[in-house]
């Protein structure tokens, strides 16, 4: 398999168009089998009663704010080391849908945490670093809309993108290495999760989810970039004849 | 199933507002960038489609 051939933004352009109503109905449909099970066969926790069913989206959109640094933070490290275009695009076409779930895991937190810390937020080192992620996302989209020139914009976002990535474990481990309010990971690659089977698989199927949604919007967010970057070139002014 | 009425659905146990807090604005915060994105993507389009009639005068 040809990379290059992928990584050009005339054969990216329409493979992409085609391939976002998948993912987008993916998304939907993962998103409702999701919702059911979040709502009408996980049982009622008995700790935390049916409050805890915040997690459902609280523990996805955790996840996908990580780890969707880590992947604009790759695709910045392959832009910066083979100056490929297509990589900063996809970078920056990530990036508002990051600072949306960071947002989201942010929100979603402080209301699992009134009813059961008592506090709407805490200065506690999950908290507190997951905060700082939201200000990276944020900070990275600030710095490239500042620059006007689009190839030095890319440049500085990714340099930015690779020193923020050090945040990435420190929230990871911050439940480990720091004595928090937040409690430990209820899921982990070693080891078998301490909760009910059914729980679990709402919370993967809300994450693959979330995987898919994002997949897709960046997607069209990458397109339209490479529209506009590309608008001097044969194809995209042949595609502009056309409707959207 | 869990629920014994819609008015427990909506109760959530007395978790109400925090459970439909949270995916409420959820729920908005997806709604709200996907019509964001829609509507720069049209922009987008819009504007390259004019800068192109521009270039070629």
């Amino acid at each position: 398999m040809n990379l290059y051939y992928y990584a050009s933004p005339s054969t990216f352009y329409p493979l992409a168009g085609k391939l976002i109503p998948w993912f987008a109905a993916l998304a939907l449909i993962l998103t409702v089998v999701g919702l059911y099970i979040s709502f009408f066969l996980a049982p009622t926790d008995f700790q935390q009663g049916e409050g805890y069913r915040i997690i459902f989206i609280h523990v996805p959109a955790a996840w996908m704010s990580m780890f969707i640094y880590v992947v604009m933070a790759f695709w910045s490290a392959i832009g910066l080391a083979w100056n490929t275009r297509l990589s900063f695009v996809m970078a920056r076409a990530l990036a508002p849908t990051g600072a949306m779930f960071t947002f989201v895991a942010l929100w979603t937190g402080a209301f699992w945490g009134k009813p059961m810390w008592g506090a709407w937020w805490v200065w506690d080192a999950r908290l507190t670093s997951e905060l700082i992620l939201l200000f990276l996302y944020v900070g990275v989209m600030a710095l490239q809309a500042a620059i006007d020139d689009p190839r030095r914009a890319d440049r500085a976002g990714a340099l930015l993108n690779l020193v923020g990535v050090v945040n990435v474990p420190v929230i990871y481990f911050s439940v480990k290495w720091w004595n928090t309010l937040h409690q430990g990971s209820s899921v982990s690659l070693t080891g078998a999760p301490s909760m009910a089977r059914i729980m679990l698989w709402g919370m993967l199927i809300m994450a693959l989810a979330a995987w898919m949604y994002t997949i897709a919007v960046a997607l069209v967010r990458a397109r339209s970039l490479v529209l506009e970057r590309e608008r001097q070139t044969d194809w995209a002014r042949t595609l502009l004849e056309g409707k959207p | 199933m869990n629920w014994e009425s819609w008015e427990a659905f909506w109760a959530m146990g007395g978790y109400g507002l925090y459970v439909w807090g949270s995916f409420g604005v959820t729920a908005l915060c997806i709604v709200g960038e996907v019509w964001l994105l829609r509507r720069h993507c049209l922009q987008t389009w819009q504007r390259l489609k004019r800068m192109k009639s521009w270039e070629t005068q």
